[in-house]
């Protein structure tokens, strides 16, 4: 993405007071950049909606929280074709799978189990995702096994899962839309009552805290025990200032958000409760779809690095040949990758069709568009070895920014495409120009 | 005197190996053996098969015909992994790094130390590789950047701690000095006499002629895919190698 002036210090970190600043706390500056560019996009259609409509709507707590939500489905996945693209393959199939899946799962939990375990058992959601999950790995686990033990290049299996999983999804149901999904599969997707509400999200927001606390402590044990430099403590702190902060303020915004007031009437009654004069507020709090993706985040990135797996995924993108040479089985690897980025279109398929609340043949169409943009905006290089979970998250945010966004300030569809298109080109060129310079 | 100077059990014998690709004969019934703390040469011209016969015992090809002894029993190398079991390290003339990682994770690729709970210890690993990179290169300082950061003396070092650490016992080493200045080559010269003082066998690749005299007991020398024949370096002249090299002749001593 568009590179915020601390950048130039990459070339030479330990000049000035940033660069200072930057070396002492270890902070990525490609890190930086990213969420730049984001604040950037942030503001700017604010302020865009501000001047020129006179109705600046990016910024509200309304709109980040729906935006939250919306970036779940394509971060879950970008957070898989991270380890796809770092070990020089692709996956053009995660739309048309994430379509498949979301058909199965629909049929499981309206037309068969139902039949089974009568409408309405609590045991359906589980059953329905549990199955959508294993179609997803079993599918990519396929896919793998073609491009590692039959040599077909991963560009053209997913480029024939791409049609051959759109085209099954159409047939599993002749084409019908299968709606409602099973009330607490529904739940995952989102919405008033798919949320955690204002009390959950501080204690999540407070176990968070204490996860960054406790992690600043235990790393700082560590490179003492080993004697390695130490950061200063001044630096230490700044870390967990912004970390806490970060998380705070993100709890603070999604509590910000209230129900609707037909909601809060429509809960009443259920409930009832009397609403009392000037209506109640009940927050919102996190989605759960966005906690999903967050500890979909959390746990890929401690996969990437602090597990064998994830170094031999990154031995394997620097230099494929050294790693096979290391003893470690590529192609094997390559089957456990394809089938890690299908786990998590299945756990994506889920997340979307509840929050469509139903299941149909087009649901992640041009998905896989998105997932790769996000990843490659997100800082993964198509060159293999380089990618991070977190920049491919930001990168999901980016994206879905950029369409909401259009969407807000009443861009046309048309012109969404093209702006997506440019930034896409854009941040691989940028990337490029910073790799070379960072050399 | 001429002949195999050893006796006993050799470390290593490659014995009768064949390879083909595609109907091309690239090691053609060759035989070689190593002992204990000797080092032996491998020559020959560019495609004289030796770096293709080495690597059947380095795991990275599979042999068609031939059997390998370790300690004079048989033994199948199927993959580089096999080969490590057997204390066998290689260091490859194109070092197989992985550009990406630091130099512990280099160090330790596929061999990684793990905690308790089965995760990477890379406090440790990076512990570990300060300390041998001190022994092997006490200039050396970037642990902390991606080896392709690294000059090409610093990537040499890195590929050497990764085959000492591990207690090899059978090294392989595939043209070590080319990319390396004087001074480094001159680094890499003791490491070996060192090495072999502590008794490991060492295969040496080596097109340099002057180095071959200087670092081996005996030298086998390829042409065609076939052995020309092995001579004890004390006991020829480089033009008698140098004649078994480019015209395939053998001198009285080699056998």
């Amino acid at each position: 993405m568009t590179q915020t002036p601390s950048d130039t210090t990459a070339s030479g970190p330990g000049t000035g007071a940033i660069g200072r600043f930057l070396k002492a706390t270890e902070i990525d500056t490609r890190l930086l950049g990213m969420v730049g560019a984001l604040i950037a996009i942030w503001v700017g259609f604010h302020l865009y909606g501000t001047i020129v409509n006179g109705n600046g709507v990016f910024l509200t707590p309304r709109n980040l929280w729906n935006l939250s939500v919306q970036t779940a489905s394509i971060g879950i996945m970008a957070c898989g074709m991270v380890l796809v693209i770092i070990t020089r393959h692709i996956d053009l199939s995660v739309g048309s799978l994430l379509g498949f899946s979301a058909m199965v799962m629909g049929i499981a939990q309206v037309w068969v189990l139902p039949q089974w375990l009568g409408l309405g058992h609590p045991l359906i959601w589980i059953l329905a995702g549990v199955v959508g999950i294993a179609v997803g790995s079993a599918i990519g686990a396929f896919h793998g096994w073609l491009v590692a033990y039959r040599g077909i290049p991963a560009f053209i299996v997913t480029l024939g899962g791409l049609l051959v999983w759109r085209g099954a999804a159409f047939l599993l149901a002749r084409g019908e839309t299968i709606s409602p999904v099973d009330a607490t599969f529904a739940l995952i997707g989102g919405g008033p009552y798919g949320s955690i509400g204002a009390t959950g999200s501080w204690i999540v927001g407070l176990l968070a805290c204490a996860g960054i606390v406790w992690m600043l402590v235990n790393g700082r044990k560590q490179r003492r025990e080993f004697e390695f430099p130490l950061r200063p403590m001044w630096a230490e702190y700044t870390l967990g200032a912004l970390g806490c902060g970060l998380v705070i303020g993100s709890v603070l915004l999604v509590n910000a958000y209230p129900w609707p007031v037909g909601i809060v009437k429509q809960y009443a009654e259920a409930n009832g409760i009397t609403v009392p004069e000037g209506g109640m507020y009940i927050s919102h709090g996190f989605a759960i779809p966005v906690l999903i993706l967050a500890v979909v985040g959390i746990a890929m990135t401690f996969l990437m690095t602090r597990t064998r797996f994830g170094r031999y995924v990154l031995a394997i993108g620097g230099n494929p040949d050294a790693a096979e040479l290391a003893g470690i089985d590529t192609r094997w690897m390559t089957v456990k990758i394809f089938a890690l980025m299908g786990f998590l279109t299945g756990l994506s398929a889920i997340v979307a069709s509840a929050r469509l609340n139903s299941a149909t043949n087009s649901l992640g169409q041009l998905d896989e568009l998105y997932v790769i943009a996000a990843a490659v905006i997100g800082g993964t290089s198509l060159a293999g070895g380089v990618g991070t979970i977190y920049g491919a998250i930001i990168g999901a945010l980016v994206m879905q920014s950029l369409k909401t966004g259009m969407v807000l300030i009443g861009f046309d569809a048309a012109m969404q495409d093209i702006v997506v298109g440019i930034v896409l080109v854009l941040a691989v060129y940028v990337d490029k120009l910073y790799r070379t310079r960072a050399k | 005197m001429s002949g195999n100077p050893n006796t006993g059990t050799p470390l290593v014998e490659l014995r009768d190996i064949s390879i083909a690709f595609g109907g091309i004969k690239a090691v053609d019934h060759v035989s070689v053996d190593l002992y204990p703390g000797e080092v032996v040469g491998l020559l020959g011209h560019n495609g004289a098969g030796k770096s293709t016969l080495i690597k059947c015992l380095s795991g990275a090809y599979q042999k068609d015909a031939g059997d390998i002894f370790i300690n004079g029993e048989r033994v199948e190398i199927e993959n580089p992994r096999d080969a490590r079991a057997y204390n066998i390290e290689t260091i490859y003339q194109t070092l197989a790094l992985a550009d990406n990682l630091d130099a512990a994770s280099n160090l330790f690729l596929g061999r990684e130390l793990v905690s308790a709970g089965g995760f990477l210890d890379d406090a440790r690993m990076e512990a570990e590789t300060r300390k041998i990179m001190g022994r092997l290169n006490p200039n050396f300082r970037k642990f902390n950047v991606p080896v392709s950061a690294l000059s090409g003396g610093q990537r040499q070092s890195v590929a050497i701690a990764r085959a000492v650490y591990f207690n090899a016992k059978i090294l392989i080493m595939d043209e070590p000095t080319a990319a390396l200045g004087p001074h480094e080559t001159q680094m890499v010269a003791e490491l070996i006499q060192e090495l072999k003082r502590q008794g490991l066998g060492i295969f040496l690749i080596e097109h340099d002629i002057h180095a071959v005299m200087d670092l081996c007991d005996r030298a086998v020398v390829m042409k065609n895919g076939q052995r020309v024949g092995c001579v004890n370096v004390g006991e020829v002249t480089d033009d008698d190698i140098l004649g078994m090299i480019i015209m395939g002749k053998k001198p009285p001593q080699a056998y």
